[in-house]
């Protein structure tokens, strides 16, 4: 699992699109902090992190659309599923790739933070924790971008599927607030489903656990999703 | 080494692959052969694990593949149709992948170049993968089922597409390395087969229609067994001096002439090779022997007559014997 795990990493950088994704990530988030806390001479950090998880849309995509659909053109993938590995060790290897690239490009865009700690005195704890709460909605995307990537030979759909699931997943959130009172149900039910107003929580620096456990479970599920397409391809 | 048992593929009502069965013995360089959509590749698929079969087993070196796949793949060495190449890689990274993707615990450096050696491309383990040629492309397909030095290869058309030089090559080192593995090796090459491989299986249409040791089909194909004689003199009394040889069985005219000669087609007993016996017995009569040859089904021959009359399911190969 690990030759897949530093291959798909390697990739990256062999191909341009991991120095887009980093630069364009550090430049948008380097612009939405300007724009968001410094210029508005606060240390709320909440509007900068919504923002950048509505950059989420086309960043995310761009790293999870080849994993699955191109070893799958290029029948690279007959390799990986004759060899000595298992389905599971390949995907979660492909996914910890992809992870382990937005983790650590997010990480260090928290440099932004430092110009808060020069001029004031920034809640810690809230930073640490919206910090957190992006890195587990970004684990969600990103199965859900792997997932769409297995299903289908050719990047471009595998991305603007991705774009377009990522897009409705964040607005569930806006919708669940068009929905009549009279439906109280279903918007309670839409709102509980929404990644969007779960994430408030670790804005406020609260660590909500029940959140993190719904992060990680959806992170799951796509993983797991993506392991049964393969098993069912296999036996088909 | 390789068992396949009753193996069956459906692609809904389509049975693609139907009640394969047949064993590789440790060592053998076996050709499976057989005309497009006949279900080669598809096999070659279910015996590596690349997908499962509707029913029937596999097993490697005694390992089912169904019930424990990562042993039995740690076993086999496999180059599909279409070399798995990872283009944006060199040639010494994509090989180091496959060392640690396999889980080799050879001396990496050592083995990876042995393996470069063997197959001859050691001057290009630093170009990018995308940049060689076709036959390197192949070459770099068969180093990386090389790795890890598995006991079982299997080749899915390895030489499709390369030039006549390079075909030569992989052949030969298909030969050399029949001596320490197991191999199967698909194609639709059929001298190809015969120059390499030690047993020959013919598929068609799913199922398995001829399963026999290379000399033998050859056997079949060209033997003293039929024989095309010119012999000059009267029809009648030659056809009647040769009922009389020991050891022919059948004597048929065949519509040939040449000058006062006459071509005979001379079926002998089985086991016995008549045609000195032959020659002296005609040359004592007066009867001149001016030609002589085998009447032989070469393999393309016997491919295609078994593949034709590959209606009924029983007695193909008797079929093609006669």
């Amino acid at each position: 699992m690990s030759a897949i795990y530093k291959r798909e990493l390697r990739s990256y950088f062999i191909t341009p699109i991991g120095y887009v994704f980093i630069i364009v990530f550090m430049i948008m988030s380097g612009l939405a902090f300007s724009y968001t806390t410094l210029m508005q001479n606060t240390s709320d950090v909440s509007t900068y992190y919504t923002i950048v998880m509505f950059f989420f849309i086309i960043l995310i995509p761009l790293l999870t659309m080849k994993s699955l659909s191109e070893e799958k053109k290029l029948k690279t993938e007959q390799i990986l599923l004759t060899s000595p590995v298992t389905i599971t060790q390949m995907i979660l290897a492909k996914f910890f790739a992809a992870y382990t690239l937005f983790a650590a490009t997010l990480i260090f865009s928290c440099v932004n933070f430092i110009t808060l700690y020069v001029y004031g005195q920034p809640n810690t704890g809230v930073l640490v924790a919206t910090t957190l709460g992006i890195l587990l909605i970004g684990g969600a995307f990103i199965a859900l971008g792997i997932l769409l990537s297995s299903l289908t030979e050719n990047q471009l759909i595998a991305a603007l599927v991705t774009i377009m699931s990522i897009f409705f997943m964040l607005g569930l959130g806006l919708i669940s607030s068009t929905i009549p009172d009279t439906a109280h149900v279903i918007r309670a039910f839409v709102k509980w489903l929404s990644v969007f107003d779960r994430f408030y929580a670790f804005t406020y620096g609260y660590f909500d656990f029940n959140s993190l456990l719904y992060y990680v479970s959806i992170t799951a599920v796509f993983i797991f999703l993506t392991i049964r397409v393969y098993e069912k391809r296999r036996w088909e | 080494m390789i068992e396949i048992n009753g193996i069956t593929k459906k692609y809904g009502d389509k049975t693609v692959v139907n009640n394969i069965s047949f064993t590789v013995e440790a060592g053998e360089i076996v050709g499976f052969l057989g005309p497009n959509g006949a279900g080669k590749s598809t096999t070659m698929n279910i015996l590596t694990g690349y997908i499962s079969s509707t029913s029937g087993s596999v097993k490697i070196d005694g390992i089912d593949i169904l019930e424990n796949p990562l042993e039995a793949k740690r076993r086999i060495g496999f180059l599909p149709e279409q070399p798995p190449l990872y283009m944006e890689m060199t040639v010494r990274e994509y090989l180091n992948f496959v060392y640690d993707l396999k889980g080799t615990t050879l001396n990496k450096k050592k083995h990876l170049s042995e393996v470069c050696e063997v197959v001859r491309i050691s001057d290009v383990c630093d170009r990018t993968i995308k940049h060689l040629s076709k036959g390197y492309k192949q070459r770099v397909g068969i180093a990386q089922a090389l790795v890890g030095n598995p006991p079982v290869l299997i080749f899915d058309e390895p030489t499709v597409g390369l030039d006549p030089k390079q075909i030569i090559d992989i052949r030969n080192l298909i030969k050399a390395l029949g001596r320490d593995h197991t191999v199967i090796l698909s194609t639709h090459i059929l001298p190809e087969v015969q120059a390499v491989c030690d047993r020959i299986i013919i598929v068609n249409r799913g199922r398995v229609i001829a399963n026999e040791r290379t000399e033998d089909i050859a056997g079949i194909t060209a033997g003293p067994r039929k024989l095309v004689a010119k012999i000059s003199g009267q029809k009648q009394d030659v056809v009647r001096y040769l009922k009389t040889i020991q050891g022919v069985l059948f004597v048929d005219v065949m519509a040939e002439k040449d000058g006062d000669a006459f071509s005979y087609m001379i079926e002998a007993q089985p086991g016995i090779d008549i045609r000195k016996p032959l020659f002296y017995a005609l040359a004592e009569k007066g009867m001149p022997l001016i030609g002589l040859e085998a009447m032989g089904m070469s393999l393309e021959d016997v491919f295609i007559t078994l593949i034709t009359n590959d209606k009924d399911p029983r007695n193909k190969l008797e079929a093609a014997k006669s």
